[in-house]
């Protein structure tokens, strides 16, 4: 399990994000909502070991992450960022396979991961083909299903933070692809996702973590959260919030 | 890219290429040899009990002339091929070339030092005047290498963008310096220098090959064990480092290779360029980018590739002989013009 204490990052002399408190619980999807420049791929980057922090700590498993070695570590933790830059050409399923690296399961049960993480991203008819002739969205999908297959099948113990995954998708598979996302916490894992759009992450988060400017304005359920006063606070957007007429979860339409 | 060719294949064919390439590198030249009395004499050479009857001067034509050439030709193209895929992998750029981060222009400024500076001290002993030559260029591209990997290091990482520009400073710098001993050479030290940095496979000599033998070993099987984390890198280094790859540490171990390999095969042949930026890319168009197909795949192409352009070295103008990186370039520019173009279209 992954947790942040009264974490501090800095970029120079500029605090960027500052007082985090943050426990990733199992089974959980954390949602990270703010504005453009608030922290949250700051955040991420904190909390994937990637960037140092200037003060406070980030445990994976009550262990400091930076003392974890690489290969464990990446068998409980796995991070998509935004975007990805691979400029060869290999086969789809050869850029899944990558997520197995850390592991040492053999060729066979490597294959039936594969094929699952591909199918829970609805991206397994793309397989055999070359990564370099997807569009966009399908390029995310098939890292979406890298980062799956690391962690597959998914379980209590293991953490998946996601950049944006749904940013270059179609309405229809940015639902897909957070239904797997939430079928794949239901089996366990703790979730961070960064996400931008206010009505996709009422549908489909546990807890909403609200940053203003590199700090925490709230943290909570959706629907403490997702309110006119803390939207309007935060994003400076004025909205009306409304209950799902099917689902009930809060549904945010900007006035 | 669905049409690849099955690795199985591929290393059957590119065997039977490298065979085909020493068989007729060992038995073509001056005096050719026939190719049947060449594998019987190649074979007595191994060891292989066979009646020596008639095989005495093809014996030592192999033994003291051409086998020694076709093994640093052999050496020379699978090296500098390995060490290309470790650059394009490094900067996870498919036209990167192993001369970007300054071993070749460190090389060539070693050797000019030596060629020069040794002219300058009355000449050098005939005996170890080539070793001096050999170990200055390897010394000189494993220094300017190392100030390369040096400048692009900061806080404990290594920023490949920096390397690739400090490697393009660097090489300028080493140029006017080679162009400086240029300047001050006479008429016999520029003939020996021009005629060094166009390679040449010829005079390759035991004592010369050893150590670039060695080093293509250790290089060749070094990494291959590096493939899955070099495939792993071309995602990026921090999806590299998040899938739980020492990517500061392959980082090193790629420059290191890389400087390690140049610096040997620069050493014992001269400057020989465009194999370790074409070969490489050729296997990508036959087998795709999974490194542990393309690392091993790679050396027997880069070997037969070398062993070829030797043999258009030694017998398009005979009895005279082309610098083996006329041909290298003749054949490779056009070639990388076409790879360029073709992704175009």
């Amino acid at each position: 399990m992954l947790c942040a204490q009264s974490l501090q990052i800095r970029r120079g002399q500029k605090t960027v994000l500052d007082g985090i408190d943050l426990d990733l619980e199992p089974g959980q999807i954390l949602g990270v909502l703010g504005p453009n420049g608030a922290g949250k791929s700051t955040l991420l980057g904190a909390l994937s070991g990637e960037l140092q922090p200037a003060a406070g700590q980030v445990w994976l498993d009550q262990r400091p992450l930076a003392d974890w070695r690489g290969a464990e570590r990446a068998q409980r933790l796995a991070v998509l960022p935004q975007t990805s830059t691979l400029d060869f050409a290999f086969r789809v399923e050869e850029v899944v396979g990558m997520g197995r690296l850390p592991h040492q399961t053999g060729q066979v049960r490597d294959d039936e991961i594969i094929t699952a993480a591909l199918q829970a991203a609805d991206a397994f008819h793309l397989a055999g083909r070359s990564y370099l002739a997807l569009s966009g969205g399908e390029r995310q999908r098939v890292h979406l299903a890298r980062v799956l297959a690391q962690l597959w099948p998914g379980e209590s113990g293991q953490t998946l933070l996601l950049d944006e995954p749904t940013s270059m998708l179609d309405p229809l598979h940015q639902h897909t692809t957070l239904q797997a996302i939430r079928a794949f916490a239901d089996r366990g894992a703790a979730v961070l996702i960064i996400l931008h759009d206010l009505n996709l992450a009422a549908r489909y988060c546990d807890r909403i973590l609200l940053l203003e400017q590199g700090r925490p304005h709230a943290l909570d359920s959706p629907d403490v959260v997702l309110r006119p006063e803390p939207l309007k606070a935060v994003f400076g957007l004025e909205v009306l919030v409304q209950a799902h007429p099917e689902r009930g979860h809060p549904l945010i339409i900007a006035r | 890219m669905t049409t690849l060719v099955k690795p199985r294949t591929l290393f059957i064919g590119l065997g039977l290429l490298c065979l085909l390439a020493i068989w007729l590198s060992l038995a073509l030249g001056p005096v050719s040899l026939p190719l049947l009395d060449t594998m019987r004499a190649a074979l007595r050479l191994a060891g292989v009990p066979l009646p020596a009857a008639g095989l005495e001067q093809a014996e030592m034509i192999l033994g003291q002339i051409r086998l020694p050439r076709t093994l640093l030709g052999l050496a020379v193209g699978g090296v500098l091929a390995l060490s290309g895929v470790a650059m394009q992998g490094l900067f996870r750029n498919p036209l990167a070339d192993p001369g970007l981060v300054g071993v070749s222009s460190g090389a060539a400024l070693g050797a000019a030092v030596a060629i020069v500076g040794g002219a300058a001290f009355g000449g050098l002993p005939d005996a170890w005047g080539p070793y001096l030559l050999s170990v200055c260029a390897f010394l000189g591209g494993l220094g300017v290498t190392a100030l390369v990997y040096r400048l692009g290091r900061r806080n404990g990482q290594t920023n490949v963008a920096i390397m690739l520009l400090a490697g393009i400073a660097l090489t300028a710098l080493a140029s006017s310096a080679v162009g400086l001993f240029t300047y001050l050479a006479d008429d016999g030290t520029l003939r020996t220098l021009t005629f060094w940095n166009l390679g040449s496979l010829n005079g390759a000599s035991y004592a010369r090959l050893w150590p670039l033998l060695l080093v293509t070993v250790a290089v060749a099987l070094w990494l291959p064990r590096r493939a899955k984390a070099l495939n792993a890198l071309l995602l990026g280094e921090s999806e590299a480092s998040h899938l739980g790859i020492d990517v500061e540490g392959l980082k090193r171990e790629l420059v290191f290779c890389t400087a390690l390999g140049v610096g040997a095969a620069v050493a014992a042949a001269g400057m020989i360029g465009f194999v370790g930026l074409v070969v490489p890319h050729l296997v990508r168009l036959l087998a795709g980018p999974d490194h542990r197909v393309l690392l091993p795949a790679s050396v027997l192409a880069g070997a037969s590739l070398l062993l070829f352009a030797d043999l258009i070295a030694r017998l398009a103008l005979a009895p005279a002989e082309l610098p083996i990186g006329i041909v290298t370039a003749f054949l490779g520019a056009p070639f990388f013009l076409y790879l360029l173009l073709r992704g175009r279209t």
